[in-house]
């Protein structure tokens, strides 16, 4: 892709693949994220590439490799748009009449479609499947509509377009207030305010400053920040310009942990484009800020997801805490002044700035502003990644998203927040996901 | 492993002593494990002092100072991955090619490591074979998967 030098230029190109994309024509997308592959989306893919060129459908369809569509057990998940038509646990042997039946002859095959265990009733559509129906997903949605090594993909979803709006339109302080405004909290764990957080690092004394993005979600059992990273690690980039802009650094690091390969793979992939589209660099867009970040792989020490941890790793040094304070908003990443927040906290940036903090703080809690991600594993009917409003009850998430406990046994507890989390028994089912309602029930968000 | 290619890695880091953690995961996935004179090497080139590199690869889980087998086995042993029996994964594993959790076997054939979470819970217990995943495995399943290994190796 060409160097972009200007707003009016990107502008221009989204215009441009948006015109070369149709709506209604088919596209078939194939679930692609680490839990996919585990249960064989790549035959799947070759089966695809073969069939579809067999029965002369190639040009007609397209086809789209995207990131996890948070019902990982029920992978590989294949979709044909634009109904919507969602197929479950595909084998590469299902694919010949997927194309034969539904793709040329527009009809179901219902014996890839999902059965709901409790009434027995089947969904075609994927809005229809309960697991997804109850959930909002401004976050994650985007995961199934771009391929993460897509960069036009991207832009056919209003990508950069906050980082546009940040460059051209907002003073740094601006944006440190929109952040304020829209109450948004820190995914990682302990909650705090990530405006009042990027004051301290924009307003302490010192040139070179950093954001950091810790992407080493060591909890058993969570995954959101990987299937954020490996399905969009466009919208954490963008999220890290913006707060790099917002407390005046012009230098970032990510850092994910070893167990990670294909966020590694994929957010390497989308630096480059960045970097080879003029998004990242000097001068980004002609607006005269610069900006680099380099990828950081972990290895393999739980501690480094606290940040003082995290940042020693990230000098080279071993992953041992320091005391707080200082804390990095002063004395951070060698000494200076740095930004370290979660992947989900930077990932809804650009959600608060495109849209503003009025239409953030209309969704959740009193305290507890946007959506956060969970990921539901254990003995539930239906696992994987869930995208609720802060405030959604455990009893929602459990009975309606997840199907309850299979077999309709008896639920007994549920623990949230991994092990520095709590278990909650079944007279607390009515406690809502809300970062001060988690931690009076003696547990914690994530 | 082959002095150039360690240059080559190191150069690539420019030579920082900051990157040092990042060379030394290269190094170990070009050459599965980290030698010596490989990281003689690298103290010489980041300017960085032996003992420093030591509490490094002791610190981090990920570093193998001792010879890998041709083929790893990464079995789940995370909450999730436990719950749907990790246990006897880890014991048909250990049946079938002999090696404990943590060791490698004397033909360097297999080498086996516990890993927690892989933030693949929904498909527990998974297990990693030559950077492969297989999710839901059974006890029948893995001892298939490592028998193919042993197999594609003999010829
Ligand atoms: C033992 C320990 C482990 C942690 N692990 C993580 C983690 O895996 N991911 C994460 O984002 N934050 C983790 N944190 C919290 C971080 O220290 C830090 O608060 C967080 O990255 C800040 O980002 P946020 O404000 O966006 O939440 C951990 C904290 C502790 C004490
Ligand atoms: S991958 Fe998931 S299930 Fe497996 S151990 Fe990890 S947490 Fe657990
Ligand atoms: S990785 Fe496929 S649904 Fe999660």
């Amino acid at each position: 892709m060409a160097k972009i030098t200007s707003p009016a230029e990107l502008e221009k190109l989204r215009e441009k693949i948006l015109s070369q994309r149709d709506p209604d024509k088919l596209c078939i997308t194939l679930c692609s994220g680490s839990a996919c592959h585990a249960t064989g989306c790549d035959p799947v893919a070759d089966a695809l590439a073969e069939e579809m060129e067999k029965q002369g459908v190639v040009g007609k369809v397209d086809f789209r490799r995207t990131g996890c569509h948070g019902f990982c057990e029920q992978g590989p998940i294949l979709v044909v748009y634009p109904q919507g038509i969602c197929y479950l646990k595909v084998k590469a042997e299902d694919v010949s009449e997927i194309i034969s039946a539904t793709v040329k002859g527009g009809k179901v095959i219902e014996r890839l479609l999902y059965v709901d265990p409790n009434t027995g009733e089947k969904a075609t559509l994927e809005e229809d499947i309960p697991f997804y129906k109850n959930q909002q997903r401004l976050v994650l949605g985007p995961n199934r509509k771009i391929d993460p090594k897509s960069l036009e993909d991207y832009l056919a979803v209003d990508g950069y377009q906050a980082l546009v709006k940040t460059l051209f339109e907002l003073s740094p302080e601006e944006v440190v207030g929109e952040v304020k405004n829209a109450q948004l909290r820190g995914r990682g764990g302990a909650g705090f305010p990530s405006g009042i957080k990027w004051d301290f690092a924009r307003k302490a004394p010192g040139e070179q400053k950093y954001v950091v993005v810790n992407c080493d979600e060591g909890d058993p059992g969570a995954y959101m920040d990987r299937s954020v990273m490996e399905g969009n690690p466009f919208a954490v980039l963008e999220g890290l310009m913006i707060g790099a802009y917002a407390i005046g650094a012009n230098e970032g690091y990510i850092y994910v942990r070893q167990e990670y390969p294909l966020a590694v793979a994929n957010l390497t992939i989308a630096i480059e484009q960045a970097e080879e589209a003029g998004l990242l660099g000097e001068n980004i867009l002609g607006s005269g800020f610069d900006f680099t970040v380099k990828v950081h792989r972990g290895a393999g020490a739980f501690i480094c997801g606290e940040e003082t941890s995290l940042l020693n790793s990230l000098e080279g040094k071993a992953g041992e805490p320091n005391a707080r304070p200082p804390f990095p908003a002063t004395r951070g990443l060698w000494g200076k002044p740095t930004n370290i927040n979660n992947v989900e906290t930077w990932a809804n940036i650009p959600l608060v700035i495109n849209k503003g903090a009025d239409y953030f703080t209309a969704i959740g809690t009193e305290g507890s502003k946007g959506t956060k991600i969970f990921s539901l594993v254990g003995k539930v009917n239906n696992t994987g990644l869930v995208e609720v409003p802060m405030g959604t009850t455990l009893k929602d998430i459990i009975f309606k998203i997840g199907g309850g406990v299979p077999g309709g046994k008896q639920f007994k507890a549920v623990q949230t927040g991994g092990p520095s989390g709590g278990c909650l028994p079944e007279d607390l089912l009515d406690t809502q996901v809300d970062f001060d309602e988690l931690t009076r029930a003696g547990a914690m968000m994530g | 492993m082959d002095i150039g290619k360690i240059d080559q890695i190191i150069d690539k880091h420019d030579s920082e002593a900051s990157a040092l953690i990042q060379v030394l995961l290269e190094i170990q996935s070009e050459n599965k494990w980290l030698p010596k004179e490989a990281l003689t090497r690298v103290s010489e080139k980041l300017a960085v002092p032996m003992s420093r590199i030591q509490h490094i690869t002791t610190f981090y889980k990920t570093f193998s100072l001792t010879p890998k087998g041709r083929h790893e086995v990464h079995v789940c042993v995370g909450t999730a991955c436990h719950v749907r029996g990790a246990q006897n994964i880890l014991d048909t594993v250990e049946e079938v090619t002999g090696v404990k959790p943590g060791e490698t076997d004397p033909d360097l054939n297999f080498s086996v490591e516990t890993v927690s979470c892989l933030g693949c819970c929904a498909l527990g217990p998974v297990m990693v074979v030559d950077g492969e995943y297989h999710g839901n495995v059974e006890p029948a399943e893995t001892a298939k998967v490592l028998k193919d290994c042993a197999c594609s190796q003999e010829q």
